[in-house]
């Protein structure tokens, strides 16, 4: 009976053991799943799968970027001379184009012929830049496919475009979301810091015991309030606010998501840095009091101090919410992809394109892979904010 | 009035009134959604099916799939969470392992909701095959809450005096008896108040659900575990973004705003009502 007894509670040791290690796991999935699905916009080319880049045997050119590509596409580039080939003038062709030069008869009802139609005109037109599926390749292909530079890590982090659906080549450049998250995000704070300090000192040092027990509940009731629902109070009050205070076109702007997700920031900050404010031991507080300071000079000369890492730690953890934040941010911001340059235009972050656009991407497709990878940028993110916090944190404990 | 004490007079007044000003923000949401949701609650609001394309009728579907979603993520995160969290605080001294556990959940409590959201998706629809449904919302939204379950059944049990469970282990009962027959009933309340606030938290999440189980419209309420629902939040975020008439839908949107703030206000009420009563009997 003992034994078994024994055994029994080793069995419950083991079942609460393995619920202990679901939210370490769960970490290692999400790592898993995200750079599975995200690191496969880099190591390929920016064209959709089966499609191929084609010129004329004799045309020199083996390489181009996907930025040199954009340029020709756009008619940026009109000259095989300006991309490091000879003489002559870029024919841009599609499949689309094809019955511009041939007939539908000659194609055949079923486009049979259309292999053979494309090896006549890569043989007739030695300036031709073919953008086709390698379906529709001929075995015996006159002309050579040009080998599309893929998309680096670097082109990602700092492209300044972000297209990506345009054909025939879509950019990923994320550098106005993180600008914007990051002007979004230090605007939060500029409001988030005053006054959530401010009220962490009033609830940790200045209200009574009564009105510290009405209004600390409140402010937790804020951090309770769903996030969009701030969107939609963001979009039907601080927006047409904000356009109307600066007589802008558009109020959906940064400075319209920072003031609502300065307001969300507002309880992860007051709750932490209160809790911070009152580890301060009472004897050196009263030491200080008995020596003759004020409570106001206890306040700035000792109980700040002390609280100092604690602090630190509110207020990366209100920058980590939001940076996170999606939906509020996504409702208020506007959501224009050019980098913004100040609080005044629109902008978007970096959560608010995954929320945007993952629902149109197709499954599986260089959008869906971008957007992952955003996922990524945005992981990274986190982890070097608790990565912080747990540094400034283990600080305060030696 | 000396100098000292016009300062610390300054300073101590800016702060209660900057306090005033933060309860003030809280009172102005929450009073401008309740006066503007309140004129379109009715009965039929709450059991009707939406009607003219989301302009007219109610927003059922939309109540219902939360549920759904609450009951779901509740039903995996709630035992493995506290499970979890009695394990990290009985019977884990503060080792290396320990600690990694700790950092790894707060990791998991830091990561953005979208990101679960896309994890959701590539885990549960797609890798498990499991499709847009309730399953694979819940499961997102359950791992979503899993943190803040396993910190207050920490917190809660912590709280328990140290002399009780030195005290039962003394009269001989084994470690788990000292768990199950002292220290839990003294935790029970305030792992309870964790439970309904982050119940509050799940009924108001948008992003984990975006691409996991929330659907635009459905004419039907959900039949099983696979089938997508509507849930209130992104409806609410359909009705003020993309709704095919927004000025008309405008007043379901306010009362879809209305009703999440009702949930999340009437889980506090209950939460600390339920500490207080329970706390009381515990005590004896």
């Amino acid at each position: 009976m003992k034994r078994f007894r024994r055994l029994f509670e080793k069995f419950i040791e083991g079942i609460l053991l393995s619920s202990s290690t679901i939210t370490s796991l769960t970490v290692i999935l999400i790592v898993l799943f995200l750079f599975r699905e995200g690191l496969g916009i880099f190591n390929r080319s920016p064209l959709e799968h089966n499609f191929i880049i084609a010129v004329s045997k004799q045309n020199p050119v083996q390489d181009l970027s996907s930025d040199q590509l954009k340029a020709i596409f756009n008619q940026d580039i009109t000259n095989w001379s300006q991309v490091g080939g000879k003489n002559d003038s870029i024919i841009l062709f599609t499949v689309n184009d094809i019955t511009n030069y041939f007939t539908e008869e000659e194609l055949g009802a079923s486009l049979e012929y259309l292999p053979q139609k494309l090896n006549e005109f890569i043989v007739s037109h030695p300036g031709a830049l073919m953008h086709i599926s390698d379906k529709n390749l001929p075995s015996d292909f006159q002309g050579h496919t040009i080998h599309v530079k893929n998309i680096s890590v670097k082109d990602f982090l700092f492209g300044k475009q972000w297209y990506p659906t345009s054909e025939p080549i879509p950019s990923f450049g994320i550098w106005p979301m993180i600008i914007g998250t990051f002007l979004v995000t230090l605007g939060a704070l500029l409001i988030a810091l005053p006054l959530g300090l401010a009220t962490a000192l009033f609830l940790a040092e200045v209200a009574d015991i009564r009105l510290r027990n009405i209004v600390k509940p409140l402010v937790e009731l804020l951090a309770g309030i769903p996030s969009v629902v701030y969107g939609f109070f963001g979009l039907i009050v601080i927006v047409p606010m904000v356009q109307s205070t600066f007589k802008l076109d558009v109020g959906e702007t940064v400075l319209a998501g920072s003031l609502v997700l300065g307001i969300m920031a507002l309880p992860t900050i007051v709750t932490i840095a209160e809790d911070a404010l009152r580890t301060t031991p009472r004897s050196l507080k009263e030491a200080s009091l008995a020596l003759g300071a004020t409570r106001w000079q206890t306040l700035r000369r000792v109980t700040i101090p002390y609280a100092k890492s604690g602090i630190s730690a509110a207020i990366i953890l209100g920058i980590g919410r939001a940076i996170g934040e999606t939906m509020a941010v996504l409702m208020v911001t506007g959501n224009a992809s050019n980098v913004p340059h100040s609080f005044l235009v629109p902008a978007r972050t970096l959560p608010a394109t995954i929320a945007a656009e993952l629902g149109e991407a197709p499954y599986g497709g260089l959008h869906f892979k971008a957007l992952f990878a955003l996922g990524i940028v945005l992981f990274l993110f986190t982890i070097m904010i608790n990565l912080t916090v747990a540094y400034v944190r283990n600080k305060e404990r030696k | 009035m000396t100098r000292k004490q016009l300062s610390q007079y300054i300073a101590f007044s800016s702060f209660t009134i900057i306090s005033l000003v933060v309860v003030g923000i809280l009172f102005v949401i929450l009073g401008f959604i309740i006066v503007r949701g309140a004129s379109v609650i009715s009965w039929e609001f709450i059991t009707g099916m939406p009607e003219e394309g989301m302009t007219k009728g109610g927003i059922l579907p939309a109540i219902v799939g939360t549920g759904c979603l609450i009951l779901g993520s509740m039903i995996f995160a709630f035992p493995v969470g506290v499970l979890s969290g009695i394990y990290m605080n009985e019977y884990l001294s503060d080792n290396w392992f320990r600690r990694f556990i700790d950092f790894m959940t707060n990791n998991l409590a830091g990561v953005p909701s979208i990101v679960f959201g896309l994890f959701g998706m590539a885990l549960f629809v797609n890798y498990l095959g499991f499709g847009d449904s309730i399953i694979a919302g819940s499961m997102t939204l359950g791992l979503l809450t899993l943190p803040v379950i396993i910190r207050t059944t920490e917190e809660a049990l912590k709280s328990v005096d140290d002399s009780l469970r030195t005290g039962s282990l003394a009269l001989g009962a084994t470690k788990l008896q000292t768990i199950r027959k002292v220290v839990l009933p003294v935790a029970f309340p305030n792992i309870i108040t964790g439970l309904i606030l982050s119940i509050g938290r799940v009924s108001g999440e948008t992003a984990p659900i975006l691409f996991t189980v929330a659907a635009y419209f459905l004419p039907n309420l959900p039949h099983s575990i696979y089938d997508q629902v509507m849930a209130l939040p992104y409806h609410l975020y359909v009705l003020a973004t993309s709704g095919t008439n927004m000025e008309e839908s405008r007043p379901m949107a306010y009362g879809t705003a209305f009703v999440l703030i009702v949930i999340v206000l009437l889980m506090n009420l209950l939460a600390n009502f339920l500490r207080k009563a329970l706390g009381k009997r515990v005590k004896m």
